[in-house]
């Protein structure tokens, strides 16, 4: 009986914090915070669906944020005044997972050959000419709406309730941002969970095994064609659907959003974290989400604080801090933050 | 005896340099066969060549009465040839166990769905899976090192476990390249001791060693490679007294 009462202590424990958390900041910082606690649930689920594409099966990708741009540009076109269109969120987000699953699998199929650097300077590419693509894709016929982006989304609704108002609840006038919040707990603890089924499975030590030698795990018999491109549709997918996800909650979308940096950010959160141990992940999901918005509204009152003014410009600060800190982390926990148990073997070994 | 592996005129050049010349053999169930040569004679060419791993330009191969798809090496291990490589190639970071487990690969069949799901049937193979790996990590001595990364094992346990994970895919052919390489005397004998019970067990075992002893002592028949071209193929009491491989590993008589 005590046995299996811990786990679920646990559970509950962590179900009460989660619950409690917007709250928490909110009321302690202001909803501008849950906000900020929206989008590292964003990013949480972008770096998870990344470590499964570089911490498994150890394909080095540049482009990510393709997938994010392809799932948020879906859900914009197909629940937006601009094509008359305004199709309902359940239906959209799986479509999205899909779509932005086979453009995994289109992105994969030429790259299987590729390894390390040749296959981050393609995929790379990838994620560039999406971006490019948005942007111009306004003519001849208007696609995209090229760099203004789509407007007036239609925000998330769940049984007709759109998330976007507050909603009465026992007396309590709860934010959009707070029911955001609450959706966006929820499916990031579904890509939690997938990922840790996967991980554990035959899928999963298949994954790790090409990641390890490609040679000898096709020996074993493992398909490694199929499996890369599973891995590419897997990863993809939960892009697609944080991306979904991101334009009915910016209820806008424009390319800028999906820029390089975007990429980078998103393989820096994997990697800081600690590639391959879902954990570290999602801790490095969250940081560099958080982080950010912390040192942009810190850093100026503490600057006033400490020099009278400003001395200087808090974005190049954020920038500059955000250098130096990955570089203390690569210098001094080189295999991230919360690595796995046997990630941090093989790099003090 | 039954023919279990025929190969056919196998032909593999690099640019110029004609690697495998007409090779054909054949081995028969059950038994324990050597392949040797010189170095550069073209062995592990050969068994790159079987096993998908480089393409032939010619020849071919039947294997257990079919004709075999070398095209990829995922199709020769479903085929049921297993190989272990002469600088072995283990997934490093993955424990002894995560190794063997990754050998069952063509034995289950769990994809994405039953993997997130993990419904009773996933439960059960994964299981199996994880018993047999178990089995095996006993079979060749190493169960007590399940959990260390592979890469943290001696070389002598390195080899075990190259082994075991290909005993782990159950195949009808073992081919091992260079299993003794870098060995003492005392891991060599343990080996060997392995290799005799693969065979009391009923596996074929396709063997290139260098160790001559060992080749000998352990063989049922020998092949002998030179230049890329077969020489000899006999039991080793012949092959040992055959001119040509005499030559082949001594040099020839001056004038």
């Amino acid at each position: 009986m005590n046995t299996h009462a811990k786990p679920w202590q646990g559970i509950v424990l962590i179900a009460l914090v989660l619950a409690a958390l917007p709250f928490a900041v909110g009321l302690g910082m202001g909803n501008a915070w849950v906000r900020v606690l929206d989008f590292a649930l964003l990013y949480i689920m972008l770096a998870l669906g990344l470590n499964i594409v570089v911490g498994f099966a150890g394909l080095l990708d540049l482009g990510y944020i393709a997938f994010y741009a392809i799932g948020a540009y879906l859900y914009a076109l197909l629940a937006s005044p601009h094509f008359g269109l305004h199709w309902p969120t359940w239906a959209i987000l799986p479509l999205g997972a899909l779509v932005s699953g086979l453009f995994g699998i289109l992105l994969g199929a030429p790259t299987l050959r590729l390894r390390g650097d040749y296959l981050a300077i393609v995929t790379l590419g990838f994620g560039e000419i999406v971006r490019i693509f948005l942007n111009n894709l306004n003519s001849p016929v208007n696609i995209t709406n090229g760099p203004q982006g789509i407007a007036r989304i239609d925000p998330i609704s769940i049984a007709g309730v759109p998330l976007s108002k507050p909603l009465e609840f026992l007396g309590l006038a709860l934010p959009g941002v707070y029911l955001y919040y609450y959706l966006f707990v929820l499916l990031a603890l579904v890509i939690i969970f997938i990922s840790l089924r996967l991980e554990d499975s035959r899928i999963g030590r298949a994954w790790v095994a090409i990641r390890e030698d490609e040679v000898a795990a096709k020996t074993c018999g493992i398909n490694v064609r199929n499996v890369k491109l599973l891995a590419f549709a897997m990863g993809a997918s939960f892009g697609g659907v944080a991306g979904g996800l991101f334009a009915g909650f910016q209820e806008f979308v424009s390319p800028e959003s999906f820029s390089l940096m975007e990429s980078v950010m998103v393989l820096c959160m994997v990697v800081l974290g600690g590639m391959g141990h879902i954990p570290g992940v999602i801790l490095g999901g969250l940081l560099l989400a958080v982080l950010p918005e912390v040192l942009r509204h810190g850093a100026a009152p503490v600057q006033k604080l400490l020099f009278g003014k400003v001395l200087i410009d808090p974005e190049s600060l954020r920038m500059l801090l955000f250098g130096l800190t990955l570089i203390l982390v690569m210098l001094y926990r080189p295999a991230g933050l919360w690595p796995s148990a046997t990630r941090k073997r093989e790099l003090s070994a | 005896m039954n023919v279990l592996l025929e190969a056919v005129g196998i032909n593999k050049s690099f640019g110029g340099v004609q690697a495998l010349r007409d090779v054909s053999l054949t081995i028969r169930q059950g038994e324990i066969y050597g392949l040797i040569g010189p170095n550069g004679a073209g062995k592990t060419t050969f068994f790159n060549v079987l096993t998908g791993l480089y393409a032939a330009d010619g020849g071919g191969f039947s294997f257990d009465g079919q004709p075999l798809d070398i095209a990829a090496p995922h199709l020769v291990a479903a085929a049921g040839i297993a190989r272990t490589f002469q600088n072995i190639r283990l997934f490093a970071n993955m424990t002894a166990l995560e190794n063997v487990m990754v050998g069952r690969h063509l034995k289950s069949r769990a994809g994405v769905i039953g993997a997130v799901l993990k419904n009773a049937g996933t439960r059960s193979e994964e299981a199996a899976i994880e018993r047999r790996a178990v089995e095996l990590l006993h079979y060749v001595g190493i169960a007590d090192h399940a959990n260390a990364l592979a890469r943290h094992l001696s070389y002598g346990d390195q080899r075990r476990l190259e082994i075991a994970r290909a005993l782990a895919m159950e195949p009808k052919l073992l081919a091992l390249d260079e299993p003794a390489a870098g060995m003492n005397a005392t891991e060599t004998g343990a080996l060997r001791l392995l290799i005799e019970g693969l065979k009391n067990d009923g596996l074929t075992v396709l063997l290139i060693e260098h160790d001559v002893k060992l080749v000998m002592g352990l063989c049922d028949r020998v092949v002998v490679l030179d230049y890329g071209e077969k020489i000899a193929e006999d039991v080793p009491e012949k092959v040992r007294r055959d001119p040509k491989v005499i030559e082949a590993y001594l040099g020839g008589a001056v004038a």
